[in-house]
């Protein structure tokens, strides 16, 4: 679980919607992982990239093993940057398929464009989590009570009104009917 | 004794110094009880304010106990007395000072030269605040030599905590006096960049004055909250568009008095929204340190006023002269004429008006100062105000 940092509204917070979205990213590697171990031929069939099904099996054990680092671990942040290396794998090899004469090159379009997809919630989940804290933050101090008016703010508020500004400290008698708009007995300027 | 001493940037440390002596036939002694960091004192330690020398003594908010006092002195002060020293030091009889514009008092000065050349005319001598304004040794130590003291000094009543009294010094005149600038109206919005202890000050300030509604704007969430205990509405810069908020809490007219509690270390925001942008255009503005001006300039409401306590040293780039000259506006500033309010101030204290500690966050001993000024300046730990105990 990481923390919200000194600079955010919600300051020292446990930030719980990034640590699901990471959660959503560890199922969703294992889920993708077990497809990829368990149906290596169907999907080098899908693509177009017949005689890599070991090289699909790999990385299906890959993404279960980061699956698991992101919901085992205390800190997924290592593991959630380990997705982003393996997007880009990911990416490279679907890069390859599209070379030469593949006629699944429209399946191949449609898998890079659900890995950037992906890639970019794994970035944007990183990249949080490294900017947050591991630890929460002490609690803020609490300084509501200290009004500085020891008969309450009602009592202090104008209670200086006696006080009478001395000449050198006044506002230019001209400029007071423009920043006092009820004052109905001066005359209004004129151009 | 013990004092702190400034070695160079970020460089403060809690040496052994010489005790001060009598030098003058007016001077006094003052064994310190209490001490403060101020925000100008962060001037000096980030060095943004030139005029320092390695092993200048630092401190000008400092009250304490009469334990000597020069021949010419004795009429005003004897040993024995309770006294805050007000951060300005005063002769009480040059034309200035009689007008009761104590911080440009032209006697005090012993570099009066230097300051003239840099100024056109010499302003008051200070405690601990560079040699342009006279290099005197400041306060936080465990004794002070007050120059001129029949006239630097304040009475004050044995009734009151040295927490209640301290900031008579500086920070509660200094707030008082920004507000005082503003010629507040029962019918006024005014508007206050920074919510470091001067903002808190002026706050309060503000509200006995009894403006209509106050607004503090600042970053730090430890502030804001003490802020809003004052009685202000609060304004997260990091987080809103300063000028958007200002314009909605004054149906679009702009506050009538901007006061400027912030000063030559000023932030700009981090958020870069359409708003800010348009202000960025008709100010021609560079993300530069001004920036509470610059905004404060744009946003005040014409024939209004900018009260400016936070300090400045030198040139300011990109001031938009257009919009004050074309507005109209007043600018009041300078250096706070401390024992022109303070009598009344005290009153006010003893009536219960306002009780000042109320900005204390920190209380330490004078060796744990060096560590207190860099957590001051980073805001660290909820710091907002710290006494020394020397
Ligand atoms: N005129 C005088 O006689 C006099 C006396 C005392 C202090 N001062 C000056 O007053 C100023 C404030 O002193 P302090 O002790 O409160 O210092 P401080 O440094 O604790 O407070 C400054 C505050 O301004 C805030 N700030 C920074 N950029 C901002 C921005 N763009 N908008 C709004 N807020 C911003 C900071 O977060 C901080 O809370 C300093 O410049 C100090 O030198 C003047
Ligand atoms: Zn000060
Ligand atoms: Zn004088």
């Amino acid at each position: 679980m990481r923390y919200e940092t000194e600079r955010t509204r919600r300051r020292g917070h446990a930030d719980t919607a990034t640590d699901t979205l990471a959660r959503g990213l560890g199922i969703f590697s294992i889920a993708l992982g077990i497809a990829e171990v368990v149906a290596p031929r169907a999907l080098a069939r899908a693509l177009g990239m017949k005689g890599q099904e070991g090289l699909i099996a790999g990385y299906g054990v890959r993404e279960i093993a980061t699956g698991i680092g992101i919901l085992a671990s205390k800190d997924p942040t290592p593991w959630i940057w380990g997705r982003v290396a393996g997007d880009g794998l990911d990416l490279a090899t679907l890069a390859t398929a599209l070379e030469g004469r593949n006629p699944k090159k429209g399946n191949v379009g449609i898998a890079m464009a659900a890995v950037a997809g992906v890639t970019a919630l794994d970035v944007y989940c990183a990249q949080t989590l490294s900017r947050e804290t591991t630890h929460p933050l002490p609690p803020m101090q609490d300084y509501s009570d200290r009004t500085g008016y020891p008969g309450g703010i009602e009592q202090s508020h104008g209670a200086a009104r006696d006080f009478e500004v001395p000449r050198d400290f006044r506002a230019p008698e001209a400029m007071r009917p423009y920043t006092q708009p009820q004052a109905p007995q001066r005359p209004t300027p004129s151009m | 004794m013990k004092a702190l001493v400034w070695h160079g940037t970020t460089d403060i440390r809690c040496d052994s110094v010489p005790d001060p002596q009598i030098e003058h036939p007016r001077d006094a002694i003052i064994k310190v009880t209490s001490c403060a960091i101020c925000g100008s004192d962060l001037h000096l330690y980030d060095h943004f304010m030139p005029g320092m020398k390695s092993g200048d003594i630092m401190g000008h908010e400092s009250m304490g106990e009469v334990v000597e006092v020069g021949p010419e002195a004795k009429g005003k002060l004897k040993v024995g007395d309770r006294v805050v020293i007000p951060f300005t030091i005063i002769c009480g009889e040059c034309d200035q000072c009689k007008r009761g514009n104590f911080s440009v008092c032209e006697r005090t000065n012993r570099n009066g030269h230097i300051a003239a050349k840099a100024f056109g005319h010499t302003t008051a001598g200070l405690f601990g605040y560079t040699h342009l304004t006279g290099g005197y040794p400041g306060g936080q130590a465990e004794y002070l030599r007050v120059p001129f003291a029949d006239a630097t000094h304040i009475k004050v009543p044995s009734t009151l905590s040295d927490e209640q009294l301290l900031f008579l010094s500086d920070i509660f005149p200094t707030g008082w006096q920004a507000a005082v600038q503003c010629d507040i109206e029962p019918t006024d919005t005014v508007a206050i960049w920074g919510a470091g202890p001067v903002g808190q000050m002026a706050i309060r300030s503000a509200i006995l004055l009894g403006a209509k509604q106050v607004i503090a704007i600042d970053r730090v969430p430890e502030r804001l909250d003490m802020a809003r205990a004052g009685g202000a509405i609060t304004i997260n810069f990091d987080e809103e568009s300063v000028i958007e908020r200002l314009n909605e809490l004054t149906n679009g007219k702009g506050p009538e008095k901007c006061i400027d509690s912030v000063g030559m270390e000023a932030h700009a925001a981090g958020t870069v929204d359409a708003m800010y942008d348009r202000v960025k255009q008709a100010t021609m503005m560079e993300t530069d340190r001004p920036h509470v001006l610059r905004e404060m300039a744009y946003v005040c409401r014409p024939a209004g006023t900018l009260s400016v306590p936070g300090v400045y040293g030198g040139l300011l780039d990109k001031i938009p002269f257009g919009a004050i000259m074309n507005k109209g506006l007043t600018i009041r500033t300078g250096q706070t004429h401390v024992n022109r309010w303070t009598d009344d101030l005290l009153r006010r204290i003893e009536e219960g008006q306002i009780d000042p500690s109320f900005v204390i966050t920190h209380t330490v001993g004078l060796d744990e100062g060096p560590d207190m000024y860099k957590i001051f300046r980073d805001k660290q730990d909820g710091c907002i105000k710290v006494v020394l105990k020397p």
